[in-house]
């Protein structure tokens, strides 16, 4: 793995390691308490103790804005994780057994689950179970397992009908072993490419259902929630959901970058083509 | 160079970023006349095409003169090339299916170039599309201009580019490797498409092939490459009989090379080593409705036969004539509907069923050396995959790794190597220590040397033949090319659609066939005539 990064894949990556270095320092330091309150110094504009000045409550918002990214990064993470962690396998097993029963049902689930819309389910579980943000992660994780499950089974399918996947055969390595020993190293590069995409969606998951008040729980800052608070006072303190959204789209732009620029770095026929 | 040659190169060399490919090539091509260039893999034959056609890749850079109608192209700016190309200069490639657009229709892909040339309105172009159709032998009412590349046969396809190619009666077509990737009666339909336009249109061709029976078939005049470089030119009988450079004189031994074989010992007849008893494969087919069983296709058609100990057996046939399908059963990786196949006795079933100490017994060899290795691995891991069928690798892997390694001709130090590190030729010398590491009684070789260049292909040959004799192994040889089944078999099968349709010693078949399917098949071959193979090489 030794191709020319691209100039994408560079700037995702310094975009997205911004937030993440935010969000990994909040967890020892913020410049202020995001819970302390402080009414006469509400809606103040930038200053030196304030970077970006301060919301309807007081509050910092350099330092809500760090703890809102430390909270769509775990939610993300989780979700990508939980994805990876049912949807790979799933993928693998109906690849293995492609054509049968087990191929069937498995793929008719995922379709099932693609059937509904994601953030409509979302809202439904965290509707039943109430909001929270582990009820925001589970709803998102299971629709991260689909798609990784599609997207598993058919770069495996088409690893089934190569050479050395039949010599591992006539090895007598059973479909378990195979999975593990050769398809899964040869469609890693896949997942990490579809899994930095899946992480933007999370966040733009976490981020909406926040906003319809379903994610993150106050006093927990989050970037929905951050903009479903401002939106009323849009008039006169702007830059209150501004700061969020604009957030919310670097962190986006910046991992669809990331995975763009990886595709075409981890992709040797890409590669070989430029 | 030559008044009057349709094309005629002098001096044609390429360069890629500074480093030459291609150098000092000269040629004329008559108006009317076949030019055939042969070479191996890498000796420029397509990339002097590329160089004719303006078609270079990024980085590459042409010098010298081509001359087309008095004119010299090679320094024409790209929008007077696009004219050119089609119009004078037609090309069609190895693969059909990849120079065909899939979602287009045959039609409007032949219709297109018209189109583009000017040379028809849209209406017309429709109409002269299904006439050029018709006269490559698909006519309209068999093979309908609506038809998808992906609803045609190999060699229909390869028609269709051919279309494409001459569509605009150009003076010169470009085939490079046309018919590598057909069975051989295809290929045989094809050769003959192509003489028929040369003759009809007084088209220029310029053949360009590995293959030196095809160019003896075809060509009037010949000239043979080697790294970047035309090392000999002649007329074709004349350079067939004179081979004056040592290399044409390689290629030739190697193309007809027959592997010295210690004969089988004489005596008692062995004992069988695998037999296949009326074995049925059946494929399910797409689903009718929603009820009902799905219809099936019948691969494999109740075939038997016998192969004995320290015996090489060929098996023959077209693409989709069912080898594949049987090899797959008898490795037990699928399930037989009917039937049955004995190893050593012991039954083969599909699956878990079959214990490793029978499994262990039989390895393959596959055709594609780029497909049958992991990537992601070392050579010493390669090979060794075959132990798991042991229980693991024993203590000693490496020096039995070692070993096999060198028994094919590798050294140790290559076990630490990837695969992407090793030519066509090694890869498949891998492959085969990786068959023989757990000694194995029984090697099916599925189309084992089809990818290999000839002289590549001879070695390959003499290896596998020295490892008969010093293992006594049996060979399962499965091929559609027939030159190397009499090479290396002492008894050969023929197959056809499911069937095996002729069985006999491998001499015996080749000189005498009996059934039709067999006589089309060894007709079919192109062969350089014996007599300009005769008086060695001196004179």
């Amino acid at each position: 793995m030794s191709g020319r990064a691209s100039p994408a894949l560079g700037l995702g990556a310094a975009l997205f390691a911004v937030f993440a270095l935010a969000a990994a320092l909040s967890l020892a330091w913020t410049p202020h308490d995001v819970a302390a309150l402080d009414i006469a110094g509400r809606l103040a504009g930038p200053s030196a103790a304030h970077w970006l000045g301060t919301d309807h409550f007081g509050r910092d918002i350099v330092s809500m804005l760090m703890v809102g990214a430390r909270t769509s990064i775990a939610v993300a993470i989780v979700a990508v994780g939980m994805g990876l962690a049912l949807g790979v396998p799933l993928g693998l097993w109906a690849a293995a057994r492609h054509g049968g029963l087990i191929d069937e049902a498995i793929m008719r689930g995922n379709d099932l689950v693609f059937a509904f819309p994601a953030l409509v389910i979302a809202i439904l579980i965290t509707a039943v179970f109430g909001p929270s943000a582990v009820n925001a992660i589970l709803a998102i994780g299971i629709f991260n397992t689909p798609v990784f499950a599609r997207v598993t089974r058919g770069a495996a399918l088409s690893l089934w009908t190569l050479d050395y996947i039949l010599a591992a055969r006539v090895a007598g390595k059973g479909a378990v072993r195979i999975s593990v020993e050769h398809i899964l190293p040869n469609i890693a590069n896949l997942l990490v490419v579809q899994g930095t995409i899946q992480f933007s969606l999370g966040i733009l998951a976490e981020a909406g259902l926040s906003y319809v008040g379903l994610g993150a729980q106050p006093p927990v800052p989050s970037w929905g929630r951050m903009l479903a608070e401002s939106q009323t006072m849009i008039a006169f303190a702007p830059q209150l959901a501004l700061l969020p959204g604009l957030a919310i789209v670097l962190t986006v732009l910046g991992l669809n970058l990331m995975g763009d620029g990886l595709r075409d770095f981890l992709d040797p026929r890409l590669r070989r083509a430029r | 160079m030559t008044a009057g040659a349709a094309l005629s190169a002098a001096g044609l060399g390429v360069t890629i970023r500074g480093r030459p490919a291609l150098s000092g090539l000269g040629f004329d091509i008559r108006p009317g006349g076949v030019f055939g260039l042969v070479g191996e893999s890498g000796s420029g034959k397509s990339m002097t095409a590329l160089a004719l056609m303006g078609l270079l890749p990024d980085g590459a850079r042409a010098t010298g003169r081509v001359e087309m109608g008095g004119r010299d192209i090679l320094g024409l700016p790209e929008s007077e090339m696009c004219a050119l190309r089609g119009r004078e200069i037609g090309m069609i490639f190895q693969e059909p299916m990849t120079a065909l657009n899939p979602v287009q229709t045959i039609g409007a892909q032949v219709a297109e170039t018209l189109v583009v040339h000017g040379a028809a309105d849209r209406a017309g172009a429709r109409a002269a599309a299904a006439d050029r159709l018709a006269r490559v032998g698909l006519p309209a009412d068999r093979v309908p201009p609506t038809r998808y590349p992906h609803e045609l046969s190999g060699g229909q396809r390869q028609r269709v580019c051919i279309a494409m190619a001459v569509a605009l009666r150009p003076k010169l077509l470009i085939a490079d490797e046309p018919t590598t990737a057909l069975d051989v009666t295809t290929q045989a339909k094809i050769l003959d498409l192509l003489g028929r336009l040369v003759a009809e249109d007084g088209m220029s061709l310029m053949l360009i092939t590995h293959d030196l029976s095809v160019v003896a078939g075809m060509a009037e005049r010949v000239a043979v490459m080697q790294e970047g470089r035309i090392v000999e030119t002649a007329a074709t009988e004349a350079l067939f009989r004179r081979r004056a450079h040592p290399y044409t004189r390689r290629l030739f031994a190697a193309a007809s090379h027959v592997p010295g074989r210690t004969a089988a010992a004489a005596g008692a007849r062995p004992a069988p080593l695998l037999e296949v008893r009326e074995a049925v494969r059946d494929y399910p087919l797409a689903r009718r409705g929603l009820w009902g069983a799905p219809p099936v296709f019948r691969a494999v058609n109740r075939v038997s036969f016998t192969l004995d100990e320290g015996e090489s057996l060929g098996l023959v046939g077209e693409s989709g004539c069912g080898k594949s399908t049987l090899t797959r059963a008898i490795l037990g990786l699928e399930p037989l509907q009917g039937g049955a196949i004995r190893l050593d006795g012991e039954e083969v079933r599909a699956g878990a069923a079959m214990p490793p100490s029978l499994r262990r017994r039989m390895q393959v060899v596959f055709q594609d050396p780029y497909g049958s290795f992991n990537p992601r691995h070392r050579v010493a891991r390669l090979v060794a995959e075959p132990f798991h069928l042991m229980g693991g690798p024993p203590p000693d892997a490496r020096e039995r790794v070692a070993a096999a390694l060198a028994a094919v001709g590798l050294g140790p130090g290559d076990m630490d190597r990837f695969i992407h590190e090793f030519s066509g030729g090694q890869r498949q010398r891998i492959a085969i220590a990786r068959a023989l590491i757990i000694r194995p009684k029984l090697i099916v070789l599925d189309e084992a040397v089809s990818a290999l260049d000839v002289s590549i292909r001879a070695q390959i040959l003499d290896l596998l033949a020295d490892l008969q004799g010093r293992f006594g192994l049996s060979y399962l040889f499965i091929s559609h090319d027939l030159t190397v089944v009499r090479a290396i078999t002492d008894r050969v099968l023929v197959m056809k659609a499911g069937e095996i349709v002729e069985e006999g010693g491998t001499g015996a078949v080749f000189a005498a066939p009996r059934h039709r399917y067999t006589q089309q098949l060894i007709a079919a071959a192109p062969a350089i005539p014996e007599h300009w193979m005769e008086n060695g090489h001196g004179a």
